[in-house]
């Protein structure tokens, strides 16, 4: 069958064809042809999400202020010549006049020692009742601290990432069952329970001695446990919820009709959407187990001894307050400043990633 | 109603099941710290020890012993303090009281001035009072308790003795009440604040401002109703909080309550009243719950029951 052709060059069309009849169409001009040109760069969703973070002020001076606390507990104790428990001693011989002393002082045989040409390292924020460096103390302590505060908001992530994915994408019944422990795990009174366990495993662990673990000592490892066993039914119930609602969205559903496998469909549209909200509620986690480890320092079950952490030193800060107030003021002004930073950084992070909040 | 009915039922077991759970982990986690009661510097003779262990049932099979606690239990009798011997339900009893009355005042305080406080930041949104309460509120919500409160008691009691401490004559509330309350009022703040201006968006309030109702009668009659559904939501979990701070507060400022004795109690390893103290602090949060959770479900007739 020959195919006939009309003006155009098009082959001839049945007047029932769907076919285009291009003599209905005009050529776009250059002008038109522009509109189609990218005026701006493609986005991702983090650059976006950076973007607008760069935008909130208090967030950059936070996350400026995390840095730069980073960074000095990092660098000082190479910088600094004093050990976190070391005595303070001058020619090998115990500096007894150096206890309790006020910040940038030195005591006599100090004094004596720079008269006679040697040269000492300031105490910035003075000594303690056992002649060590404050300064030193402080700065462990918030490693310490920021340390406990780090591993236990991973800890927590992962155990309830793992359960609340798994119990939401399975649903029916094993999310039942699943979410009935975590209802009941849930109506524990965290806080009288995490002091429960610490109470029984500083008995009852024995740590292999020289390890870092053991330094931090039985109440860390066991501050540890407690969010491990209790704290991550929060981030699981956050992330099935999550994961549930996601699931029910249109674009999924659309994604999986256009054949979509289910790993680009986790990769591409689940994830993006909730790991915002995962990452922020890890960031607002630290500051809680930061808090958490204060408060079981107060009730002496917090570090081990010669280790300090913020919480601790607070808190042994309590007994001379009248005499030496600055002892105090120096490890809470750093607890409220992590806490605050990273708090403000969270709430930033929020408004900057969580899409439906976008304005 | 059905339905209702059975979602209090289900509460209760819950409830119930946990305080049985909590009784449960609570006993056998103490009697997991290896050493026995009797354990003193001075080794007891071996029939002595016999003796005294028939005498409490410590000769007895782990879950037998458990068994018979939870029956004393249940007849109010919590077992004697190890380190001084008295009765723990006379020290509870003794103790309570002024827990409680402090632990409600907090309560009290948090939840009215931190629904005005959020409010009125609402109402006055990115102006002076809004920037001054958002300030303070972040402030609290980054200052441990026990900082908080040793501060409050040097400059207010200490420096300017304006206050006078607690001592066994002169109760002073207003202190500790304040130093506990501050975080839940920051919170609620906080959440007053964000429901309030939520509330003030939806469409019923523009209609109700498109017939011409009055400024105040829309904020009282229509927003803050419809905003004190969160802030009554956060009142479990800020009971909880309370419970738990009030150790804290409790030992700054040496009131004699039941916080402060579960503290003297670990710092002391006294065992049986760590355990009883857990176990009646614990109850008493999951109790709390219950009583919120059923309020929040009949403030709201939208809440499913599920």
């Amino acid at each position: 069958m020959d195919i006939k052709y009309d003006a155009n060059g098009m082959p001839k069309k049945s007047p029932l064809s769907m076919q285009i009849d291009l003599s209905k169409f005009d050529k776009a001009t250059d002008e038109e042809k522009r509109q189609q040109d990218v005026m701006s760069q493609s986005t991702t969703f983090f650059r976006d999400g950076m973007k607008r973070l760069m935008k909130n002020p208090l967030a950059v001076i936070s996350m400026i202020l995390l840095v730069v606390i980073i960074v000095t507990i990092i660098v000082v104790p190479m910088i600094v010549p004093y050990g976190y428990s070391e005595i303070l001693s001058v020619n090998g011989r115990r500096d007894k006049g150096a206890k309790n002393m006020p910040p940038f002082t030195y005591s006599e045989m100090e004094q004596e020692y720079i008269a006679n040409g040697g040269t000492r390292f300031p105490h910035i924020f003075g000594t303690d009742e056992q002649s060590r460096d404050y300064f030193v103390r402080v700065i462990y302590g918030t490693r310490v601290s920021l340390a406990v505060g780090f591993f236990a908001s991973i800890i927590v992530l992962l155990i309830g990432m793992i359960y609340g994915s798994i119990s939401g994408y399975m649903g029916g019944r094993v999310d039942l069952i699943m979410m009935r422990i975590v209802d009941i795990i849930y109506s524990l009174p965290d806080m009288l329970m995490v002091i429960l366990l610490s109470v029984v495993f500083k008995e009852t662990i024995k740590l292999p001695a020289g390890s870092a673990l053991s330094a931090l000592g039985p109440n860390m490892i066991s501050l540890f446990i407690v969010f491990g066993l209790l704290y991550w039914v929060g981030m699981a119930r956050l992330i099935r919820g999550q994961i549930l609602s996601i699931k029910e969205n249109d674009y999924v559903l659309a994604a999986k009709a256009i054949g979509a496998k289910s790993g680009r469909i986790i990769r591409r549209h689940i994830l993006p959407n909730c790991i915002s909200v995962i990452i922020i509620s890890t960031a607002l986690q630290i500051p809680s187990a930061i808090f958490t480890e204060s408060y079981l320092s107060f009730i002496g079950l917090g570090v081990q001894a010669p280790m300090p952490s913020l919480g601790s030193l607070a808190n042994y800060a309590r007994e001379g307050l009248q005499s030496y107030p600055y002892k105090l003021v120096f490890p809470a002004l750093m607890i409220c400043l992590i806490v605050l930073s990273l708090n403000l950084l969270g709430d930033g992070m929020r408004d900057a990633f969580d899409p439906k909040l976008k304005r | 109603m059905e339905k209702l009915t059975r979602y209090i039922i289900k509460r209760v077991l819950l409830a119930v099941l946990t305080v049985f759970i909590i009784c449960a982990l609570t006993f056998f986690l103490m009697h997991a710290i290896p050493g026995g009661p009797f354990n003193r510097e001075k080794a007891l003779s071996a029939t002595t020890i016999a003796a005294l262990n028939a005498r409490y049932n410590l000769d007895k099979p782990l879950p037998e012993q458990f068994l018979i606690y939870v029956r004393e239990l249940l007849k109010g009798d919590f077992g004697v303090s190890l380190k001084n011997g008295r009765e723990i339900g006379t020290i509870i009893k003794e103790s309570f009281p002024i827990s409680a009355k402090l632990g409600l005042l907090a309560v009290t305080v948090a939840l009215t001035c931190g629904t005005v406080f959020g409010c009125l930041a609402a109402l006055t949104r990115n102006r002076l009072p809004d920037r001054l309460i958002v300030f303070f509120s972040t402030l609290f919500t980054a200052v441990p308790s026990f900082i908080f409160a040793t501060l409050l008691l040097l400059v207010f009691s200490i420096q300017l003795g304006w206050v006078p401490v607690w001592s066994a004559t002169s109760h002073s509330y207003i202190l500790p009440v304040i130093a506990l309350a501050a975080y839940p009022m920051a919170y609620t703040t906080r959440l007053a604040k964000t429901s309030m201006l939520d509330a003030l968006d939806q469409d019923y309030i523009r209609t109700a401002r498109a017939k011409g109702v009055h400024r105040w009668k829309i904020i009282f009659k229509h927003a803050l109703r419809n905003s004190l559904i969160p802030v009554i939501t956060y009142a479990g979990p800020e009971i909880a909080y309370i419970i738990t701070g009030s150790m804290v507060i409790e030992t700054v400022f040496t009131v004699g309550g039941i916080g402060s004795q579960f503290v003297l109690a670990i710092t002391n390893r006294d065992y049986t009243m760590i355990m009883a103290t857990t176990i009646f602090l614990a109850s008493l949060m999951v109790i709390a719950n219950l009583i919120c959770d059923l309020l929040y479900k009949a403030v709201d007739p939208r809440i499913q029951y599920d």
